[in-house]
């Protein structure tokens, strides 16, 4: 198995934590994993991306080739557009639909929607209400796009859920149980929204 | 063993503490940051009180380092690659000297500039000091390497440099360590004269460095991280240094038909490359970085059949990708789906309630007023007022170069001339040029913009907490002219009154607007919380 996944956001919207998460379940499950990510400048409000690469055999580059990522997962939808150029050919686009608009010039939100809407393998959710709903704070939100994504990569739920529960031990069951309420609705989101 | 989840930058810090290191000594930089930071956090850095406090600046850092390894003792040094031109005085004659503890520079290059103002190539310092040089292609041979180095560092009495790129360094992937190597009991160099440049010592000196070169090579020939890999196709050999290899293997998904010289240890293993030259028709080199290697091969007449980035195989700048190698091989690559029209760039910002906003909000109001002001400004977040809404300043070119810019502009006759500075940049680089400016009453302006913090890095402590002032007047700012205030909205025309007095002042003046930094301020109240 194998799946390239780019995480996208804006410095400060934590895509480390999902690729935390991953990573945490990649290890357990004794596969293969490299993951680069973007530290110094763009941090300020900037666009950063992570690429996350997870395989049964042994990984080389670092960096995902154009046309080769398996998944686009984004915590903000325009930032979810500026990697397509990474996506393989029938990839899935997961991105929340929350926009963060830090620039004078930020696109127009319906047309930026449509043009999300109309790839041909998208999930839009709007993980932040999602996040609050089922584990009542949108701080999980980032484990809700975790979840929407997770029928589209290749690591059992379980290890995902083992993952999260590895990372957020040391704060106690109750801020595990929040996170992994988080991941199984992002889930079942995805789920029924393919179907 | 478990398997870690490290950084590649992590993967260096954990060598180095399990190869017995006393100290680490660093500046905060990107790409190499989290090396120091690793070991300030490590539990067992901690109970064996391995030195871990921040330098001044990367020269400090360098001679701190040498001068443990006087001790006997092993020491790391961690900068990124701009810092090398501050510490190179101190390189360049470590390789004189040699070492006596394992002393190991980590210099972590920036290709694309991601964070920085260039993207030199840190291997050029390592091969103009003739020491040997490290570039691991992947984080379990950061770790391995990184201990590596440490053992050639004392067997060979030389400094080495390690260098790694950026995505390197911010790549995680699992590592496997090995038990660690007590640290080095102290144990003074045999030669009382060893450390001694003088003239007749150095050329003694420079002489056994370079009867060593023989031997560099020789290690490198020997060397576990470099290999040669056979190929059935003879048409074309290629060499691969750092992680350059794992684009070249991507491209092949793992069976390249050419044979393969893996450089991952300097200088040049000759044997391999001279059986790579005779066996193979034409040679393509794949480096990240300057074409350091492809230079060297190909000679200045270029006779020979070598190709890579000086000949458009490979792109001339920027950092390679696994598109760029790919193509130069001519193996199937797309460009994917094209962007949508409507992205837009999201260029990094101050954040919102920075003390800098007031600084550039006030400054810009000011110089409205004196329209052949110009402002120079310096390294770090404040950089960023060059961006809109700013657009606020005319310079940034190295650590200190806002007042000693602003100084020479002076000297020429420009006024107002302002230098934008930070408080940890100040005390980097900045002190100097302001006794500069001081011994010869330049007419300029320097704002230290103060936020108690290395911010840009992620908030590390800066060097001039509690100090400014007294620097300032020490160095000789008459103390009227020193002028601490604090910046938030409501004082902005409090601080427009007293930029504008100082800029009629026609001598130094040193204005201090301090503001802890937001994110730092709300890091340490988290930590203080746990």
């Amino acid at each position: 198995m194998k799946t390239d996944i780019i995480l996208a956001g804006v410095g400060g919207q934590g895509i480390l934590s999902i690729a935390a998460a991953l990573g945490s379940a990649a290890l357990t499950n004794n596969l293969y994993m490299k993951q680069a990510e973007t530290h110094g400048m763009s941090q300020r409000g900037g666009d950063v991306q992570s690429y996350m690469r997870i395989s049964d055999k042994p990984i080389y580059s670092d960096l995902i080739a154009k046309g080769s990522a398996d998944i686009i997962l984004s915590v903000e939808p325009m930032e979810a557009l500026r990697y397509l150029p990474y996506l393989k050919e029938g990839g899935y686009v997961v991105t929340n639909a929350t926009p963060l608009i830090n620039i004078p010039n930020y696109p127009d939100v319906e047309q930026l929607m449509a043009t999300l809407k109309a790839l041909p393998h998208e999930v839009i959710i709007d993980a932040d209400n999602i996040a609050k709903e089922a584990a009542g704070n949108t701080r999980a939100s980032n484990f809700v796009m975790l979840g929407a994504a997770s029928p589209f990569i290749e690591i059992p739920f379980e290890y995902l859920e083992k993952g999260i529960a590895a990372i957020f031990e040391r704060k106690g069951n109750e801020v595990v149980e929040m996170n992994l309420k988080a991941l199984r609705a992002g889930r079942d989101f995805a789920k029924n929204y393919i179907k | 063993m478990q398997k870690q989840l490290l950084l590649g930058v992590e993967a260096i810090a954990q060598g180095a503490l399990d190869a017995g290191i006393s100290g680490v000594f660093a500046y905060p930089g990107t790409p190499s940051t989290e090396i120091t930071e690793y070991i300030q956090e490590s539990k067992e850095a901690i109970a064996r009180n391995v030195h871990r406090a921040w330098a001044c600046n990367e020269k400090t850092a360098m001679e701190t380092a040498l001068g443990m390894s006087y001790a006997g003792k092993r020491a790391l040094v961690c900068m990124k690659h701009v810092g090398m031109n501050v510490a190179a005085d101190c390189f360049m004659n470590a390789a004189i000297t040699g070492a006596n503890g394992g002393m190991v520079v980590t210099a972590a290059d920036d290709p694309s500039m991601h964070s920085s103002q260039n993207e030199q190539d840190s291997r050029a310092y390592g091969k103009f000091a003739l020491v040997p040089i490290m570039e691991p292609s992947n984080q379990q041979e950061a770790y391995d390497m990184t201990r590596h180095a440490f053992d050639l560092s004392e067997r060979l009495g030389t400094p080495v440099l390690m260098r790694i790129t950026t995505r390197l360094a911010h790549s995680r992937s699992g590592v496997e360590t090995r038990e660690g190597r007590k640290e080095n009991d102290i144990n003074l160099p045999e030669d009382k004269r060893q450390f001694v440049l003088l003239p007749a010592i150095a050329k003694k000196r420079y002489q056994i460095l370079l009867d060593k070169q023989p031997v560099f090579e020789e290690e490198s020939d020997n060397s576990p991280f470099n290999q040669y890999l056979e190929g059935e196709d003879k048409s074309m050999g290629i060499i691969a240094c750092g992680i350059g290899y794992n684009y070249l293997m991507e491209a092949f998904h793992g069976q390249c038909p050419y044979p393969i010289v893996k450089v991952s240890q300097y200088p040049l293993p000759r044997r391999m490359i001279t059986r790579l030259s005779e066996s193979c028709k034409r040679i393509v080199v794949i480096e990240e970085g300057y074409p350091i290697v492809e230079e060297l091969l190909k000679g200045y007449l270029r006779k020979e059949a070598v190709h890579g980035r000086l000949d458009g195989t490979l792109p001339r700048t920027g950092e390679l990708n696994p598109d760029c190698v790919a193509k130069a091989f001519g193996l199937q690559h797309t460009e994917g789906a094209p962007v949508p029209e409507l992205v837009v760039p999201r260029p990094p910002a101050l954040c919102v309630g920075c003390s800098h906003r007031d600084v550039y909000n006030a400054l810009n109001d000011v110089v409205k007023e004196y329209p052949n002001a110009r402002v120079f400004s310096d390294i770090g977040c404040y950089t960023l007022g060059a961006l809109p809404p700013f657009q606020a300043i005319n310079s940034c070119v190295d650590m200190g170069a806002s007042i000693t810019m602003a100084k020479g502009a002076a000297d020429a006759g420009l006024y107002p001339a302002v230098s934008v500075i930070g408080d940890s940049t100040f005390t980097h680089s900045g002190m100097t040029g302001l006794l500069d400016a001081v011994n010869e009453k330049s007419p300029i302006t320097i704002i230290i913009s103060d936020n108690e913090s290395i911010s840009m890095t992620g908030g590390q402590e800066s060097s001039a907490l509690g100090h400014l002032e007294a620097i300032c007047r020490g160095m000789g700012v008459e103390p009227e002219h020193i002028r601490v205030m604090m910046p938030v909205p409501k004082n902005h025309d409090e601080l427009c009154q007293i930029i504008r007095e100082e800029i009629e002042y026609k001598g130094v003046s040193v204005i201090i607007p301090r503001r802890i930094c937001i994110q730092k301020n709300a890091r340490d109240a988290k930590k203080r919380k746990k």
